[in-house]
């Protein structure tokens, strides 16, 4: 990873539908050679924001930037940007090498120049025997690495992928996703990748932008945003099964703050907040696989409870149990699963916590 | 209820294509005589003419039909104002007859009532403009009404398929810096072959059947330099009172519709085919 | 706040000379000489299709010296409607002198009925063939398809013959077998498609519950065909309403529709020619499919396109 400047820089972007505002106000710098992924529910705005970097849709306020070059009014093909689309959107009566072709030869370039970037990139992409098929006659996950050819001949600078894999099944999508990071690997380009796949965003960013009403909510490298996310609303979109929320109460008792719901008191000497917090209502955050389960005693917290629902999922089982009246899930390997009304204990470190305000969501 | 209905066709085209080869006048007899009304049908100056008339009218129209429609859908397709109002008024002249479409444009082309006399009155006298009163503009006149009545079908379907296309593919197209007639010419309209063809195959069957659009607008004329085969037959069932020679040039207004069915029909089989592999 | 926007905040430092110039916010609209050439073709297009009918209504209003006076283009001097109350009650075929209300009273009496009993037939064809298959529905469906596409030129006479042996050639009931005969074809494919639609497991759990074939078709199927209907009902009615040739052969002179009496008005006349007569007549023929259009709107657009779907 090189990171010897930007390359993709936002400044202040806002776009509007008519009084509709569907970005706010946007920054973002993307550095050289980086993987962003915008990262969110379906009308957040991250698909929006793609189109805008690609010139494909005329923004409202702001300022666009791609390699120091201000492109906020240029056409799409001026930018340097190739891009790949969830739907593939391939020439569907041309073959796979006249899809790769049409738009250099539509540019002029010479033709033994354009022979040199299909070679490379049916090389890359391993797509040589395909060259002569119609997008019809191919596979699901042929015709988006047909589409990534498309923006790879195209020589650019910048990889926009708008959902590519969301098309694919579950088998073929895990296999893309890696060849996805493997040639991330091999062109060090910088790339924005849109979707709302956690584990996508997961594998494949160097950072991730988490998105919501159009405005981004975090962006981090990815363990960060998974350790420690900004507000409840990135805790709860980033991890499944999902992080164990608990409404209960802040308060300081003799100098330590505990985390407190009816009989339930959690020490809190051991969480990092980001400022001293003040008593009150807060919303107490954990990952179920950060739950030991049947593991003694030593830990911080500690507690006993009945479990109600097992749910084996192969690899691990996820127990459900209450704490503090609330549901709260547990994961556990297979060879520990308990039984349904077994009693058990789970302990944790609340170092591991999030803690947000009942009133904002914001980490406290 | 669906067997009276396949039953009247069926047994309709069998009794005419029976008849054709008798000598059937007024009413129709059984006395065979071969294909001697063929012979006489094609040594008739008349069908020829109407012959020549409906190649020459289904060419003209379709083709100016599907471009002006083509068109239309395009422009209808660019964000424009006013889309509703615009589609209402080129659609509004298939909700009516062919009969009024015909009398409209008649009156129109009226040398002494319509275009002509009106910009003459306007003062410029030497304008002249009377396609119908020449039996060889009269046609084109024919083309003109036919276009007036059916491109806004034409525009209706190519829109929906425009409109149907991937929005993604539009996008791909500008990314890779393809100019918009470009796309339109070499991606989308290729797309779009299925609209194509329903709106060609409507225009096929409007153009065989075109009767009542010839009679109140030329009556055939002048003398018969508009007649079509769809009127020809009636003439020869009605007023000439020839049934054998009649069922014969109904027989061959149904050839043509054989071969183009027979032809989409393998397409579709072929098409089934693929899919199916 | 985070190792990554601090990366960010000194990339923005790094370069402080693109703050701040070049183009900001959204790209300036030309009112592009394409856009102009745009709405240019449209409204000429739209004008095309307009004034043929600017011109009829114009001209319906105009009395006669008006017209001979030849501006084409000009609004009526002295707006009368004499013309319309001519064309309604008195204009002449022929010998009577009825005008074209007659035609339109005949158009009613042929449209009603054979609307609603194609539908009524086609509706069931649709649905039996879509959920009881029976052997060769296929087959049939087929030959009910090209039935769609034959000239009518070549069913004509054997129909004359055939509705003349039973007496019920140039009568009432006569053109409306017609009619509904040849909408079969297109209506059975409309309904068709449409039953197609449904999801089968709608029609297997009727069956499950045990509804038979009309209980399915009246208590299920039916109700959930008013879209289709209205297709169907504006596809038919325009169409049976603007059918000059089946009229013309089939109907008898008594019972000539609005189009044949029309047609008659205007192409017959002896002397004279009353053009703002035969235009207003003229426009009162086309008015009742055209009033379907404007209040059905979509729904015609729908029409023609479920409709142009055979091909």
């Amino acid at each position: 990873m090189t990171q010897n400047g930007t390359s993709v820089s936002i400044e202040d972007l806002s776009l509007n539908f008519g009084a509709v505002s569907v970005l706010q106000t946007l920054n973002l710098d993307v550095a050289e050679g980086e993987f962003i992924v915008l990262l969110g529910p379906s009308g957040c705005g991250k698909s929006t924001l793609l189109n805008c970097i690609a010139g494909l849709l005329d923004i409202s306020h702001g300022r666009i930037f791609i390699k120091g070059k201000n492109v906020t009014w240029e056409e799409p093909k001026d930018r340097g940007i190739g891009m790949v689309f969830q739907s593939y959107a391939l020439y569907p009566q041309m073959t796979v090498e006249k899809n790769l072709s049409f738009g250099l030869r539509v540019a002029g370039v010479p033709k033994d120049e354009i022979a040199r970037r299909i070679a490379r990139a049916a090389e890359i992409l391993q797509i040589e025997p395909l060259l002569q098929r119609k997008p019809s006659a191919l596979s699901g996950g042929q015709r988006q690495r047909v589409a990534i050819g498309r923006a790879l001949v195209r020589d650019v600078d910048v990889f926009l992928f708008d959902e590519p894999l969301s098309n694919l099944d579950a088998k073929l999508r895990a296999e893309l996703r890696v060849e996805i990071k493997l040639l991330h690997r091999k062109l060090e380009n910088t790339m924005i990748y849109v979707t709302h796949d956690q584990i996508e965003a997961m594998t494949l960013a160097d950072r991730i932008a988490v998105m919501k009403g159009g405005v981004i909510q975090q962006l981090d490298a990815p363990q960060t945003i998974y350790n420690r996310p900004v507000n409840r609303f990135v805790a709860g979109f980033l991890g499944s099964p999902a992080m164990n929320f608990i409404d209960g109460s802040l308060e300081k008792d003799k100098g330590d703050w505990h985390f407190v719901v009816e009989d339930v008191r959690i020490p809190l000497g051991t969480y990092a907040f980001e400022k001293e917090p003040t008593p009150g209502l807060a919303v107490f955050g954990m990952r179920p696989e950060h739950v030991a389960f049947n593991s003694g005693s030593g830990w911080p917290f500690s507690a006993t409870a009945n479990v109600e629902v097992v749910e084996p999922m192969g690899s691990d089982t996820l127990v459900w149990l209450k704490l503090g009246g609330q549901n709260f899930t547990v994961r556990v390997t297979s060879e520990r699963t308990p039984s349904n009304a077994d009693a058990v204990s789970i302990g944790f470190d609340p170092m591991r916590a999030s803690l947000f305000d009942a009133q904002t969501g914001n980490r406290l | 209820m669906i067997l009276v209905a396949v039953g009247v066709f069926v047994i309709g085209i069998g009794f005419s294509v029976l008849w054709s080869f008798t000598s059937s006048k007024l009413f129709p007899t059984y006395d065979f005589v071969g294909l001697a009304q063929y012979r006489r049908l094609w040594a008739d100056s008349r069908w020829l003419v109407s012959v020549n008339n409906i190649w020459f009218f289904g060419l003209m129209s379709i083709t100016c039909n599907m471009v002006f429609g083509y068109l239309l859908a395009v422009f209808m397709d660019q964000r424009i104002r006013q889309e509703d109002l615009f589609r209402s008024i080129f659609l509004y002249p298939f909700a009516m007859s062919l009969i009024v479409t015909g009398l409209v444009w008649q009156w129109v082309l009226d040398p002494n009532l319509g275009l002509q006399a009106a910009l003459r009155n306007l003062g410029w006298s030497s304008f002249s403009f009377a396609p119908l009163v020449d039996a060889e503009t009269a046609i084109y006149a024919l083309v003109v009404a036919g276009i007036w009545q059916g491109s806004g079908v034409t525009m209706a379907i190519l829109l929906a398929g425009l409109r149907g296309i991937d929005e993604d593919i539009w996008k791909a197209a500008k990314v890779d810096g393809i100019p918009t007639w470009r796309t339109h010419l070499s991606i989308v309209a290729p797309m779009m072959k299925g609209a194509f063809a329903t709106a060609f195959v409507l225009q096929c069957v409007s153009v065989v059947r075109v009767y009542d659009l010839v009679i109140a607008m030329t009556g055939g004329g002048p003398g018969i330099a508009t007649s079509m085969p769809a009127v020809y037959v009636i003439q020869l069932i009605t007023v000439r009172q020839n049934v054998g020679q009649g069922m014969a040039a109904a027989t061959m207004m149904l050839l043509p519709v054989l071969v183009v069915l027979a032809f989409s029909g393998i397409l579709l089989w072929r098409r089934n085919r693929e899919v199916g592999v | 706040m985070t190792a990554g926007q601090i990366t960010a905040t000194q990339l923005v430092q790094e370069a402080p000379d693109q703050a701040g110039v070049g183009p900001f916010g959204p790209k300036p609209r030309r009112v592009s000489a394409g856009r102009i050439g745009l709405y240019a073709f449209l409204i000429v297009a739209a004008l095309f299709f307009l004034i043929p009918v600017y011109i009829m209504i114009v001209t319906s209003l105009k009395g006669m010296p008006e017209i001979r006076l030849g501006h084409l283009f000009n609004l009526p001097g002295e707006p009368t409607f004499q013309p319309w109350i001519d064309a309604w009650l008195h204009a002449c075929t022929g010998r009577d002198c009825n005008g074209l209300s007659p035609g339109f009273y005949n158009s009613v009496k042929i449209t009603v009925p054979s609307v609603v009993i194609s539908i009524i037939c086609a509706s069931i064809n649709g649905y039996a063939l879509t959920f009881w298959p029976y052997k060769g529905a296929n087959l049939l469906f087929g030959l009910l398809v090209f039935g769609a596409f034959v000239p009518y030129q070549v069913v004509i006479y054997p129909l004359i013959i055939g509705l003349s042996s039973v007496g019920l050639f140039a009568s009432l009931p006569g053109i409306i077998i017609v009619h509904t005969i040849f909408g079969m074809p297109i209506l059975t494919l409309l309904f068709r498609n449409f039953y197609a639609a449904i999801p089968v497991e709608l029609f297997k759990a009727a069956r499950v519950d045990g509804a038979g074939f009309w209980r399915i078709f009246f208590y299920i199927m039916l109700p959930m065909s008013v879209p289709i209907t209205v297709v169907a009902v504006i596809l038919q009615v325009t169409g049976i309403w603007n059918d000059f040739l089946f009229g013309i052969v089939f109907a008898g002179r008594p019972n000539w529709p609005m189009t044949v009496q029309l047609n008659n008005i205007v192409n017959t006349t002896t002397g004279v020619r009353e053009y703002n007569v035969n235009m207003a007549a003229t426009i009162l023929t086309a008015a009742v499919p055209l009033l379907i259009y404007f209040i059905s709107g979509r729904w015609f657009v729908r029409g023609i396109a479920a409709g142009a779907v055979k091909g």
